[in-house]
């Protein structure tokens, strides 16, 4: 009775679940990102991404107004308005808060509740109330600098395109931009060209030492690159090519060859046999099987090595910065996001989060434009 | 419109797996032949050397007294028709079928001719702006043949063409592949199979290919009536033919069979005074066997341990009689009560063949 029609499996709601887990899982710290890019740097070091939409508590410090002092017998008497004080104003763009609590001392400034009378000994008293006015009542002279306080306030949550602005207006951006659309668009067009070729050659056409050249590429997609990047740069420099986007398209194409030939070869060889064989008996040569046959029906497996080589292009800093000149006119955006916004910076997390989202808009756009090639079913009706 | 001649063609695999060898045989201008046998035969590996696709490891293939073993597919002159179909799955009708023109830089005007013309005899018109996906079974075979009809090849290579469709689409694109041949009676055809009906109703000759060479070469109904080999007789014909030993006694114009089983059988088969004493296999097909009263004389006796009434005839599975496996009679009508009863079965001299060490005495 357990495959009744309607009724779905235990595996069904397995596998909807545990997508719906790794989907949380990736998105929880994708938001965070977002939320942390619209915030301020203090308010990122104050508190979690999660409380941005709350209000939150802060403590703000100021000094007792001078020119306001009045004697009173023995006592000298300060009053004034906190969200007048310089220091505290600019934290209080769109007007006066509601204080909750103040204190003398930076170690504990939320000592006393807003609205009462905190005695300070030796007679003097300080009173600060919900709406800021404060009173200080001492008993020496304070002398050429007013009297600390501290007071904490409920500040409304905040969020701010300023980190955008840091980062788009940064001195060679657009610049970064065009490099690296420069550097991403021929290093994965020149890669997928090649590689299917060479794919429909190890897919479809017999000659000798096929296993082998296989073998060996199936034996490069373990190297790692780093291992080239010395020998392959000395290369560049010998032949004249140096350090260019010339160099960095050969070696991005290189560097994604072996993937790009072993994904296509594996899904030309699943083609069906019979097309393949028809189109000879029909008269093909090789180059028009390959153009007017293969390369349309291996749609699905050249978009989805796009859409890889491009993301990886687009995000590598490692080969841009060996390939790529250090010049200001050559930076690619991962380098200028590197070198320039976070060096110069240090941990700016917000800018780091908002330039996350700036270099992710183009790969996104690139993956939601060719996902819809990734589809399946494109052979129907050719076989059986 | 051409002639096909292989002289000794052999399939060698590796240089060592021998699949096809010996293979001669000559195909007349607007002969229809049909490879058929049992499976792993070669008659598809056989196709597809005539096609190009498969390597001809010894011997000569001549179409139209050209030698073609080493010219590419594309350059003999013929044109394949798929078991799969083989479709391009992302071109319209049209474009699958003027494939091939293009690429030959044919004219537009000659394109369109051979596609209007193919498209009219295979009723593909209303179809020809759709992509194969969007066809029934039957419509995407009529497209592989259509296909091949636009190219106007020499020889017409077809490949288990209907195996893929159910059984009464299969009888329907049978009769039209039966009168797309009746309409171009000048192109030859090559058809392979393993299903004997459509061998014995479209073949002009019948090739049965067994144990990696051609078993025998002949009208579906000399195949039928006068197997060369036991293989054949056994192979052509459903049920098979029944098999029985014996030793021939009288001979002459007609042939006098002793049975291990005590019956004797009367053949049409002309044999010498020498030949008696000649331990034989006589075979009768199943449809031949009559019921005789006691008596009479027969050719075997036995107790009927099943019988299948299929309708317009009555299987009837007899149990071992002496030497033999299974026997099998099939007679006209219902018989039902026939079973766990012994009777007694024979057949006219005409309808018996002989086998002497698996060959037919007839062809001697």
């Amino acid at each position: 009775m357990d495959n009744i029609v309607g009724k779905k499996s235990s595996l069904v709601v397995a596998s909807n679940l545990t997508v719906f887990v790794l989907v949380v899982l990736w998105l929880i710290p994708t938001i965070g990102l977002l939320v942390s890019s619209f915030r301020d740097r203090d308010a990122i070091s104050a508190t979690g991404w999660w409380r941005a939409p709350f209000s939150t508590e802060q403590t703000f410090r100021g000094r007792g107004e001078l020119d306001t002092m009045t004697r009173d017998g023995a006592l000298f008497l300060l009053t004034g308005n906190v969200f007048d004080d310089p220091e505290v104003a600019p934290s209080f763009p769109d007007g006066p808060a509601t204080i909750t609590a103040f204190g003398t001392r930076g170690n504990n400034p939320g000592e006393f509740p807003a609205g009462t009378a905190a005695d300070l000994g030796n007679g003097q008293s300080l009173e600060i109330d919900r709406d800021g006015t404060y009173r200080f009542a001492l008993t020496e002279d304070p002398g050429n600098r007013g009297p600390r306080y501290y007071i904490q306030a409920k500040t409304p949550p905040s969020f701010t395109l300023d980190n955008y602005r840091t980062v788009i207006s940064a001195g060679g951006m657009g610049q970064a931009f065009i490099n690296t659309l420069t550097v991403t668009i021929p290093a994965t067009i020149i890669p997928i060209l090649m590689a299917a070729f060479a794919a429909y050659a190890l897919a479809w056409m017999d000659f000798k030492g096929r296993a082998f050249i296989i073998a060996a590429i199936i034996g490069l997609l373990v190297v790692p690159l780093q291992l080239a990047l010395v020998p392959m740069l000395q290369f560049h420099n010998q032949v004249g090519i140096g350090q260019s986007f010339l160099g960095i398209w050969l070696a991005h194409s290189a560097f994604g060859q072996p993937l790009a030939v072993y994904l296509l070869r594996n899904y030309m060889i699943g083609l069906p046999r019979d097309i393949i064989e028809s189109a000879r008996v029909d008269g093909g040569t090789d180059f028009q099987i390959f153009m007017k046959i293969v390369l349309p029906l291996s749609f699905p497996a050249l978009a989805a090595f796009a859409i890889f080589q491009f993301l990886w292009t687009w995000n590598d800093l490692l080969v841009a910065k060996v390939f790529l000149p250090s010049s200001e006119e050559t930076k690619v955006m991962t380098v200028k996001i590197a070198d320039d916004l976070l060096g110069s910076r240090g941990g700016d997390w917000g800018i780091l989060a908002s330039a996350a989202f700036v270099s992710i808009a183009v790969p996104l756009l690139v993956f939601f434009s060719l996902q819809r090639y990734l589809v399946r079913g494109l052979l129907a009706g050719s076989v059986k | 419109m051409a002639t096909l001649k292989l002289t000794d063609v052999a399939k060698t695999y590796g240089g060592t797996v021998d699949v096809l060898k010996n293979i001669n045989l000559d195909i007349e201008t607007g002969e229809l032949i049909v490879f058929v046998g049992p499976s792993g035969c070669g008659k598809s590996t056989l196709l597809r050397m005539i096609a190009g696709l498969e390597k001809i490891t010894g011997g000569e293939l001549q179409i139209d007294g050209r030698v073609v073993n080493d010219i590419p597919p594309a350059q003999r002159g013929i044109a394949m028709v798929f078991q799969s179909y083989a479709l391009y799955p992302h071109m319209t009708v049209r474009d699958n079928m003027t494939f091939a023109l293009k690429l030959a830089k044919k004219s537009k005007e000659e394109i369109d001719a051979a596609v209007s013309k193919a498209a009219k005899i295979l009723q593909l018109e209303p179809y020809l702006d759709r992509l194969p996906k969007a066809l029934s079974g039957g419509q995407r075979q009529r497209v592989a043949i259509g296909r091949s009809i636009v190219r106007d090849p020499k020889v017409y290579l077809f490949d288990e063409p209907l195996s893929n469709l159910d059984a009464a689409l299969r009888v329907a694109t049978r009769i039209e592949i039966a009168q797309l041949k009746e309409s171009m009676p000048e192109s030859t055809m090559i058809y392979v199979t393993h299903d004997q009906v459509e061998a014995m109703t479209l073949a002009s000759r019948i090739v049965v290919l067994a144990n990696k060479g051609i078993a025998q070469v002949g009208t579906p109904l000399q195949l039928y009536e006068r197997p060369e080999n036991e293989f054949v007789a056994q192979f052509i014909g459903s049920p098979a033919m029944n098999l029985l030993t014996g030793e021939i006694v009288e001979t002459g114009p007609q042939t006098t069979v002793r049975l291990v089983g005590g019956g004797t059988a009367i053949a049409d088969v002309p044999t010498q005074a020498a030949d008696k004493g000649l331990k034989v296999n006589i075979g009768v097909r199943p449809e031949d066997l009559t019921e005789v009263a006691d008596g009479a004389p027969y050719i075997f006796e036995g107790k009927v341990n099943i019988t299948e009434a299929l309708g317009e005839v009555t299987l009837l599975y007899f149990d071992r009689v002496a030497d033999n496996d299974a026997v099998i009679g099939k007679l006209p009508g219902i018989h039902g009560d026939l079973r766990g009863r012994s009777v007694r079965m024979t057949a006219k001299p005409e309808k018996v063949q002989i086998f002497h060490n698996g060959v037919s005495l007839h062809y001697r």
